[in-house]
């Protein structure tokens, strides 16, 4: 009994509540027709795709910078790096390491703007930083038609200049990492190792980062600015390098995110993308000044279970195609759950 | 003037056997006295004695009531009160001049001093719209004021907007504002010449005798002596929450009331018990130290501290001694300059000091000292770990914390400052404020440092905890040569664990006396009175203790 208490204590509330919800879809799954292979399978591949673009959250939040609304800034320097893979016909994993190897320096001057900016508003981070997402979009519309890129795979085909709204990487390096190692249970089960190890990979790295001398001094920022300071580290230094680390997560994951699902979105496709990331690590435990990397795992399965199992079972249900709205409420719901309880912190 | 003893009728205000505890800490014991019309009272103590909680209690201010209300009576004309709050107080005609000013500085004076209470003037709209809509009389609003100030008997054009008046106009048309109520009898001052310069303290204490001459009563709370002993009709001393001596000032001296101030609260032998030899190497040499610390503002402080003692800086709060600590070690603007064993200390730069081996206790434990939502064990090695690169050990080619070294350094700390936890991996914000501090002092030991600065060490802790935590700066500085400086507004406290003292009195140096100095020299710095004075008294007080002893 006490080790039952113990553990609801440890895990809160919340997340068992959800992680109860989860295991009734899946139960409930068969009886209205869905199939819970496919539907577990696609559980795990979003989960995969989605989980590093959850991790970019953590040195941001680590650093009290807060929640990194200006997750689409990263992720413009993903989709660059991605273009330009794709723009020199870099195929396979190569392809990929490309589309990261050029993504990177442009994450690093982006997040390095971004975290000066960060520092002049200390205390509304948040706020700007939703801001500086959605502007940077707004004018990436712009970059997306001006740029000179010119492969027939990407450019709009009567004008022959201009970036497509989707571009697909079929045949450059769809499921490139996804695909390491995979295997396939039954027609329907489909399991993408690679994507896995390269997300436990970037964890495990995470997880040794905020263990030396640098990340403890960032997680102190993130705790108490003014012990920090009075121990000699440079504040807004932590926080910016902290923002970098954020910003370049975005770039990978967003790539990670693309080879899986197939298709670059470009113009408004990193719009809102900051938002499910935030609600998955809030889900998963984090607050506003702490995460953990058990926080962004939990919470990214958690999430994206429920945002795959949700639509389908209730439309099944329902007998209407109503997977959209349910999306959108069910995701916002968690964020706005999440963003009620962040007095409650616990690491 | 006319200020006849008191007659046979009841005094304006008695204060018959009022206490007062906190909790389990008590603050007031018995106090008694008598206040009687048009006279004036100097309440005398050192922070922390209890002057405060006294005028809190007869303001009925809720902080009294929501932590159990007070015991004993406050009589005004002989009738028992309970004051339930500051509103009941103001009816019953007690006026207060707080410390910080409550005055809209884009107001004029005239506005301010009538704020709340102007003068209104019927007009149509009320009929519509109620009495929010009634016109004010400006003409009579600016008579009202300008009448208030005169009876302060000052200078001042009541047009004028608070924000383009020096400070010390401010206090005057605060005081102007008390006097403008109607039924104002009782008139509380509380530090009203500490911002004042020389010139103006000289126009409001002819002021606050021109007011009693009028009839109505003063407290006066002031820690400058002379002040005191030439404004007041009667002098009460408050020392640890008691009544140490109620006196006239025509009856005492200014050195019989520094000295009742700061009492003798630990007896001659329990001092610095070994005569300690002072070593002449200087550790820390300070030089016209300036620093813009909000509150504690450090002007032109010259120190030397010599290694292996301990060095007390005492001074009353919001004189600047804080602002040497917090300044020499870069967390607020400082200038001037600070050499550590010939090394120059680099200012404005918190690594600076750490790297050359002077840490510091912060005064604000929860605010600076601690990382509250962190366990004890972080707390206490973070400092090391940052800026000496220890706690870490080698995985593959970075370095990451050694948890195993730094949970066994936070349970050495945890048994040798007797820390109450759980365990090392507890939240420091969930223990008490004693061993919170108890982890700041072993963060701050961690670092090694040759030199360490602890500010007001025993601040907000309960007595156990206090006796450990001096009991570990002693040792510290006997055991591993630990110059070490205490900063506290403690004169007891510091007299017990020090060499030297060094008393602060706006923003400088007031004067250094060695810590067996008798209390009343200590007084005498400590009420601005001159380091000749204390001097003098010190050389008194031991030629007598030589001729008593023989």
């Amino acid at each position: 009994m006490n080790r039952i208490k113990k553990f609801i204590e440890e895990a809160g509330w919340p997340r068992i509540l959800i992680a109860v919800f989860l295991v009734i879809l899946f139960i409930v799954a068969p009886f209205v027709g869905v199939p819970v292979d496919a539907a577990f399978s696609d559980t795990l591949v979003r989960f995969g795709m989605n989980g590093v673009l959850v991790l970019a959250m953590v040195p941001m939040v680590q650093s009290g910078c807060g929640l990194n609304f200006g997750l689409p800034l990263g992720i413009i320097a993903g989709l660059l790096g991605a273009v330009t893979s794709v723009e020199l016909e870099a195929k396979g994993i190569p392809g990929v390491f490309t589309a990261m190897a050029i993504a990177t320096p442009i994450a690093v001057v982006l997040g390095w703007g971004y975290g000066l900016l960060l520092n002049k508003v200390k205390g509304e981070e948040m706020m700007i930083a939703t801001y500086v997402g959605f502007s940077s979009v707004a004018f990436m519309c712009i970059m997306w038609l001006v740029l000179p890129y010119s492969s027939s795979n990407m450019v709009w085909g009567y004008a022959g200049v201009g970036l497509r709204t989707t571009v697909s990487v079929e045949e450059f390096w769809q499921r490139a990492i996804s695909d390491i190692a995979a295997f396939n249970i039954g027609d329907a089960f489909y399991f993408p190792t690679g994507m896995f190890l390269f997300f436990l990979l970037l964890c495990g790295l995470m997880w040794v980062f905020m263990r030396t001398r640098t990340g403890t001094a960032m997680t102190t920022v993130g705790s108490n600015p003014d012990y920090a300071r009075a121990s000699g580290v440079n504040i807004n230094r932590m926080r910016t390098l902290s923002v970098i680390l954020s910003t370049w997560l975005g770039a990978l994951g967003i790539i990670v995110y693309e080879q899986s699902f197939g298709f670059i979105q470009l113009y408004m496709g990193p719009f809102m993308m900051a938002f499910p990331a935030v609600a998955a690590l809030l889900i998963g435990g984090a607050s506003v000044k702490k995460a953990s990397i058990i926080n962004v795992i939990v919470g990214t399965f958690l999430f994206q279970g429920i945002l795959t199992m949700t639509p389908s079972v209730i439309n099944s249900m329902l007998q209407t195609d109503m997977s959209e709205v349910i999306r959108i409420i069910v995701s916002n719901g968690m964020i706005l759950y999440a963003l009620t309880r962040v007095t409650k912190v616990r690491s | 003037m006319k200020r006849g003893p008191m007659g046979a009728e009841d005094p304006l205000l008695r204060v018959e056997g009022v206490g007062k505890a906190y909790f389990s800490n008590r603050v007031l014991k018995n106090v008694n006295f008598t206040l009687g019309r048009g006279r004036i009272l100097g309440l005398v103590g050192e922070n922390g004695a209890g002057k405060s909680t006294l005028m809190n209690i007869l303001f009925g201010m809720r902080v009294i009531q929501e932590t159990g209300g007070y015991e004993g009576k406050i009589l005004i004309d002989g009738k028992e009160v309970h004051f339930r709050s500051p509103m009941d107080a103001l009816n019953a005609g007690i006026g207060m001049v707080h410390q910080e000013f409550s005055l809209i500085p884009g107001f004029t004076v005239a506005e301010n001093i009538v704020l709340n209470r102007e003068t209104l003037v019927y007009n149509p709209l009320v009929e519509a719209f109620g009495d929010r809509l009634t016109t004010l009389d400006r003409a009579s609003m600016t008579r009202r004021a300008d009448e208030a100030i005169s009876r302060l008997n000052i200078e001042l054009d009541s047009s004028t907007p608070i924000s383009e008046l020096p400070v010390g106009y401010k206090q005057f048309t605060e005081i102007a504002r008390e006097i403008d109520k109607k039924g104002t009898r009782l008139l509380v001052l509380d530090e009203p010449t500490a911002v004042l310069t020389e010139s103006e303290a000289d126009i409001l204490l002819d002021s606050m005798r021109r007011l009693a001459a009028q009839g109505i009563s003063i407290i006066f709370i002031s820690h400058r002596l002379q002040e005191v002993m030439s404004v007041c009709d009667d002098i009460v001393i408050l020392r640890d929450g008691e009544v140490v001596l109620q006196t006239t000032p025509a009856e005492t001296s200014v050195r019989q009331i520094a000295s009742a101030m700061v009492g003798r609260k630990i007896d001659r032998t329990e001092g610095p018990a070994e005569e300690r030899r002072s070593s002449d190497k200087v550790a820390m040499q300070i030089e016209h130290l300036w620093v813009d610390m909000p509150g504690e503002t450090v002007r032109n402080v010259n120190l030397t501290v010599f290694e292996g003692e301990i060095l007390g800086i005492g001074g009353m709060a919001g004189q600047g001694k804080l602002g040497i600590a917090n300044g020499i070690m870069g967390l607020h603007p400082a200038g001037g300059k600070v050499t550590f064993h010939g090394e120059n200390v680099e200012l404005n730069n918190p690594g600076s000091p750490l790297s050359l081996g002077i840490s510091a206790v912060s005064e604000d434990r929860r605010g600076v000292g601690l990382l509250l939502e962190e366990s004890i064990a972080w707390n206490i090695i973070f400092t090391s770990l940052q800026t000496q690169g220890r706690f870490l050990k080698s995985f593959g080619p970075l370095k990451i914390r050694d948890e195993e070294a730094i949970a066994e350094c936070a349970r050495k700390y945890i048994h040798d400052l007797e820390i109450k936890c759980t365990s090392e991996k507890q939240h420091v914000q969930e223990l008490s404020g004693g061993n919170q501090q108890k982890v700041c002092l072993a963060k701050a030991f961690e670092t090694r440092p040759r030199l360490l600065f602890v500010a007001e060490p025993t601040r907000g802790i309960d007595v156990g905890a206090k006796k450990v935590v001096l009991d570990t700066l002693k040792r510290y500085n006997r055991e591993h040569g630990m110059t070490i400086v205490v900063i506290s507004s403690e004169l007891e406290e510091l007299r017990s664990v020090c060499d030297r003292i060094a008393i602060i009195d706006k923003g400088s140096v007031a004067g250094i006396l060695p810590a067996s100095t008798p209390s009343e020299a200590f007084g005498y710095l400590l009420m601005g009175a001159g380091a000749a004075e204390a001097e003098k008294a010190a050389n008194d007080n031991s030629n007598g203790t030589e001729a008593a002893s023989a």
